[in-house]
């Protein structure tokens, strides 16, 4: 087990033109659990495969425990991992698929069947042990894939890139309660690839969110849902994202719609008024029949009944703005005034968001439940 | 209900007449002809009925059975030597770029070139009075070398003949066959750190087997009825070393014109090629 250190890592596939991951610092810590979150095609697997040394990057170190690696092939890097689509080799059993990886690197046969058999116990496969693996149904196979990674004591780390893609969704949630108890059980540092946000905040301790070969920001679920820390995250996470409303400022006063709303102090914003945006997710805009200080005007365009919440698709002075309520709303087409929960407005400058940013009023609604 | 599910529409045998004419022009009638030699002694119009007694001449009949034995050892060492040979070509061609292109045309080079014309290039290469293989044998290499007297020599020319002509069939299916392995699988052996033989032996060949299987029936199918190059090469010899089964049957066919006797082989022949066949054929589904 080791930490992991990515310093200054630039990544061409063809050598030259676009990088597809680009000038990128971070570090996994010993024994974390992390999910790397982004839209397909922004550089996940690439960063994966880095770590694993499946690619040398064209730029920058790749360290384990301060020690680099860059240069080292798979073989020589103990990193364990799986893939998309699930890679046995057909013709063994689930067992001696398991021991393989074990035995290639020179344990013993009775040591390496002991560890197999405590890994199907793990995954539940004990059944399938002595099955030739070529027959197995599609989740099994990628259990026996996991399995292959978990098998393995020695390992710095094991990656997921994008496990559970093949497997049924009843059947997933299982597997990744199984794979939170492998890691409390073993420690093992372990980074898990996907593009779906449920699996990545409900597995992982911390997530690096990552947009067209660049991170983002690298935190908790519950910080990237309450403070995004770029406009992608507030848009990628939660569902439907967070909405972005034009702002202005004079002085310090940030109004949206002519409603002052923030006051920004004297935290740093650069140049550039015309890039203020404010923010806030569907879940803190509460709908009120009233007029009262701190609410804007906007206009009920659409509703939908999602079971135990209402989604409302409003439009506040031209800008299309999603809330989230418990109680029945109004109509399509009335008249009504929303407020957004201080507590969770946000400012960014152009894509980034601004820090030490003060609402201007209380407010009355208060949050309103996730 | 499954009458009006199913109509039953006799136009249907209209369109096949056509391949039933064919097929009986071509295939049956002379099949029935070969039988019907099969069974009498013919002299120009006097034709006497001698029952199974061709078959038992043919089955008795040393050089014939000498045959049968050069074909089986032919065919057993063509695949020895043509299938662990292609799938190391086809493990060594260039996955990508240019030199892929240009190594498959090279391996494709051979396969075009007609059995006849492959005879005869052997013949004059192995020549040692004006082919560069046999000079180069004999006068640069010091070994003796004539495919016309040594029957070894005649033996080995036509297995290397073969070799070099159908060897690249095997490499560009075992090729062809590499193309269609995930690269996520060799991304997995380098995890679980496997040595090259290991990939070999647990990824590639396990999922060759398709491709090999085919080959397998196919070289054995075409080195089984082997005619043309040892009959432009030495029309069977020297003395009887490469006389194979279809040499020897041409030879009584249409050699000697010995009617009975040669549809009484050809027919024997035949029936082998059925048992193969069905053999491999059970093989095929069993892995499957």
């Amino acid at each position: 087990m080791a930490e992991i250190a990515l310093r200054g890592i630039t990544h061409r596939y063809d050598g030259e033109g676009d990088a597809a991951l680009n000038n990128i610092d971070l570090v996994w810590e010993n024994g974390g659990a992390y999910a790397l979150l982004g839209p397909s095609g922004c550089g996940k697997t690439t960063m994966l495969n880095l770590i694993s040394g499946l690619l040398t990057p064209t730029q920058g170190i790749v360290a384990f425990d301060g020690v680099d690696v860059s240069g080292l092939p798979p073989t020589e890097r103990n990193i364990a991992q799986v893939f998309q689509f699930p890679v046995l080799y057909e013709s063994m059993t689930v067992e001696q698929n398991l021991r393989f990886p074990l035995r290639n690197r020179g344990m013993s046969k009775p040591d390496a069947q002991r560890r197999a058999e405590e890994i199907c116990d793990l995954l539940e496969l004990s059944e399938l042990r002595r099955r030739r693996s070529k027959g197995l149904s599609a989740d099994a196979k990628q259990l026996v894939s996991l399995g292959r990674a978990l098998v393995r004591t020695d390992v710095a780390a094991i990656l997921f890139d994008e496990p559970l893609t093949v497997i049924d969704p009843q059947k997933k949630w299982g597997l990744r309660q199984a794979l939170k108890r492998v890691h409390q059980e073993l420690g093992h540092t372990l980074v898990y690839v996907t593009h779906d946000q449920t699996e990545a905040l409900t597995f992982a301790d911390e997530v690096v969110v990552m947009n067209a070969g660049e991170v983002v920001q690298k935190a908790s679920p519950d910080v990237l849902f309450e403070r995004p820390a770029h406009r992608f995250v507030g848009t990628f996470i939660g569902s439907p994202g967070m909405n972005f409303l034009p702002a202005s400022r004079d002085g310090s006063i940030v109004s949206v719609a002519d409603i002052d709303l923030l006051d920004v102090g004297d935290a740093a914003i650069p140049d550039g008024d015309s890039e203020l945006v404010a923010g806030i997710r569907p879940e803190f805009v509460t709908v009120h029949p009233a007029s009262a200080p701190g609410r804007l005007p906007a206009t009920v365009k659409r509703r939908q009944d999602l079971g135990t919440i209402y989604q409302l698709e409003l439009s506040v002075s031209g800008e299309r703005v999603i809330a989230k309520v418990a109680e029945r709303p109004a109509l399509a087409g009335s008249e009504c005034f929303v407020e957004f929960d201080p507590g969770h407005l946000m400012l960014f400058h152009g894509d980034r968001a601004v820090d030490g940013v003060t609402p201007r009023h209380r407010g009355a609604g208060g949050a309103a439940p996730r | 209900m499954s009458a009006q599910l199913k109509p039953r529409d006799n136009r249907g045998w209209l369109f096949v007449l056509p391949v039933v004419c064919t097929i009986a022009f071509t295939a049956i009638v002379p099949l029935l002809m070969v039988v019907n030699f099969s069974v009498q002694d013919i002299f120009g119009i006097n034709r006497v009925w001698v029952g199974a007694e061709w078959f038992i001449d043919v089955l008795q009949d040393r050089s014939i059975r000498d045959s049968f034995w050069r074909n089986i050892a032919f065919s057993v060492q063509v695949l020895a030597v043509q299938i662990p040979l292609g799938i190391l070509l086809g493990l060594g061609m260039p996955k990508k770029g240019v030199m892929a292109s240009v190594s498959l045309v090279l391996m494709a080079l051979p396969l075009l070139i007609p059995h006849n014309v492959v005879g005869t290039i052997w013949q004059i290469f192995g020549r040692g009075d004006i082919g560069l293989g046999g000079h180069v044998l004999n006068e640069t290499l010091g070994i003796t070398y004539n495919y016309a007297q040594d029957g070894l020599d005649a033996w080995l020319t036509v297995l290397v003949m073969d070799t070099w002509h159908w060897a690249p069939l095997v490499a560009l299916l075992v090729y062809a066959g590499l193309q269609s392995i995930p690269d996520d699988y060799y991304k997995a052996a380098a995890i679980d750190g496997a040595r090259r033989f290991a990939v070999f032996r647990y990824i590639e060949l396990p999922r060759l087997q398709a491709v090999l299987t085919i080959a397998l029936l196919l070289r054995f199918m075409d080195s089984f009825m082997i005619y043309t190059e040892p009959f432009v090469l030495t029309g069977g010899g020297p003395g009887t070393t490469t006389n194979f089964l279809s040499i020897s049957l041409s030879k009584i066919a249409v050699g000697q014109f010995d009617l009975g006797r040669g549809a009484a082989f050809s027919l024997l022949y035949f029936f082998l090629i059925q048992v193969f066949c069905f053999v491999f054929f059970q093989l095929m589904k069993r892995r499957q």
